[in-house]
């Protein structure tokens, strides 16, 4: 095909967007765990942190602080370790389905690629300059990127995960990550990376909230106003 | 004999805790407006049946023959962490002369053991690294015999599934025979050149390098053989039983 510009492509008259009941499955399976793991995860963190700073108590998962000083003689943190190895499973469930939807339907091939740096560039431009419209069911080059970077966000937080509580059993895995006082850090950063993805990923849905619909009913549609300009 | 004569006792302490804590839970649901769900009884449960299952997945992962990374010399901490769940001035100081180390349970020799005879048995040293279920770590030197040489010697039956320790201080922890019986896992008399101090576990601490630090009891006066799940402090306490790394 011969080169196409964007302003070249016909908007269609109805935009639609479907999720599969197993990708919405997964979806919400993941956004659970994601919680649970970050909220569990700061409660742990905040009793050995790698930064000069803690989390606010009132953020984390892990039950009453105080209460917590009379039964488990810590500060929740026995109940939050709970939580994170009871979410590492629903998280893997999650992202097991994911996989399992995309080899199904082919969701990674026709939705998310390709991916090509120029693609990129050329939305990245456009976004940050507010001039990227967003077409319900179609991803664009930026949000291409950020899928694919929060699904690896995803598996580095598992190895990473994998190589802080086995370090002897998955040694191998903890060497990979540079021993395990490294690994503790890796796994840190890309939590990090999962927030700020959140961030912009939750921003944009309360800016077209008809993504959530699609999310939740499996399908929403958008009519185009005649009037608006096509970049 | 010990976990007969503590089992009835520790069963009646934690029926307590859980009355308290059910008690004291519904109390701050009311006080709170019944906000923070991690402390409902069936989040509790749940999260206990997980942990349940955590326990077997993590005895299918161990492998009795992978061996804890070795460090050198110039790897091992200046100092080692003191850590216990109270301060380092309450740690018990035993005195060498009246120690004894009990033992219990399925083991055929049950004479006790004295500091000295302790301290003539054979030693491993190892040089591995100590990980804590908080997340800090550090990396120590200790020696001993190891644990399934020692239970050979007194004749226990090692078809038993766990072995259990007692404390000084109060502490209890239990770990699973594949564990006790790993090359690793010493009856540590040392720590880096010295033998052990007394802020450190005098004179007996059981080093597990395939499991988390609180696993390694410290200060211990008696052992026994069972097919009963030992109790441990911190697994009282809600932190997983296996707790192996």
């Amino acid at each position: 095909m011969s080169d196409i510009t964007t302003t070249d492509v016909a908007i269609p008259e109805i935009e639609e967007q479907h999720h599969t009941l197993l990708a919405r499955i997964s979806h919400w399976c993941q956004a659970l765990a994601v919680i649970i793991m970050i909220g569990s995860g700061w409660r742990i963190y905040d009793n050995v942190p790698i930064l000069p700073f803690q989390f606010p108590y009132w953020i984390t998962l892990g039950g009453d602080k105080y209460l917590a000083t009379t039964t488990s003689n810590d500060w929740g943190t026995g109940n939050a370790i709970a939580w994170h190895f009871a979410g590492m499973w629903l998280l893997l469930f999650g992202f097991a389905l994911l996989i399992l939807n995309g080899l199904i339907t082919g969701h990674f091939r026709k939705d998310l690629l390709p991916v090509t740096p120029r693609a990129f560039l050329r939305d990245f431009i456009l976004a940050a300059t507010f001039k990227l419209p967003h077409r319900l069911g179609e991803y664009n080059a930026v949000q291409r990127v950020f899928y694919w970077g929060v699904l690896f966000a995803l598996l580095m937080m598992f190895l990473s995960g994998l190589a802080i509580w086995k370090p002897v059993q998955l040694g191998f895995l903890t060497w990979c990550f540079g021993g395990f006082p490294t690994a503790r850090v890796v796994h840190f950063f890309f939590m990090s990376a999962i927030v700020a993805f959140l961030i912009v990923h939750v921003t944009l849905v309360a800016l077209v909230p008809k993504t959530l619909t699609a999310m939740i009913l499996g399908r929403a549609t958008h009519r185009p106003h005649a009037a608006k300009e096509p970049t | 004999m010990i976990p007969t004569r503590l089992d009835p006792q520790l069963r009646a302490a934690i029926e307590r805790r859980r009355l308290l804590r059910g008690g004291l839970s519904l109390g701050a649901l009311t006080m709170l407006g019944g906000c923070d769900i991690s402390d409902s009884d069936a989040v509790q449960s749940t999260l206990h049946a997980v942990s349940r299952w955590n326990d077997r997945v993590q005895a299918w992962l161990f492998s009795d023959s992978r061996l804890a990374k070795e460090y050198p010399q110039s790897a091992v901490a200046k100092q080692f962490r003191y850590n216990a769940y109270y301060p380092m001035k309450d740690a018990p100081h035993i005195d060498a002369g009246t120690y004894k180390l009990g033992l219990s349970g399925k083991i055929a020799d049950k004479r006790p053991w004295t500091v000295q005879q302790l301290l003539a048995l054979p030693r491993a040293t190892q040089r591995t690294r100590h990980v804590c279920v908080e997340g800090w770590s550090y990396i120590g030197e200790w020696s001993g015999i190891p644990l399934g040489d020692f239970l050979a010697r007194v004749g226990a039956d090692t078809s038993a599934k766990y072995v259990g320790f007692e404390c000084a201080d109060g502490y209890y922890e239990g770990i699973d025979m594949p564990t006790a019986l790993h090359p690793q896992t010493i009856m540590a008399v040392t720590a880096g050149p010295d033998i052990l101090p007394a802020k450190f576990g005098f004179p007996l601490k059981i080093r597990i390098p395939t499991k988390l630090g609180f696993k390694n009891p410290k200060w211990v006066t008696a052992m026994y053989v069972t097919d009963q799940e030992p109790h441990g402090f911190w697994t009282d306490r809600g932190y997983n039983w296996f707790s192996g790394i």
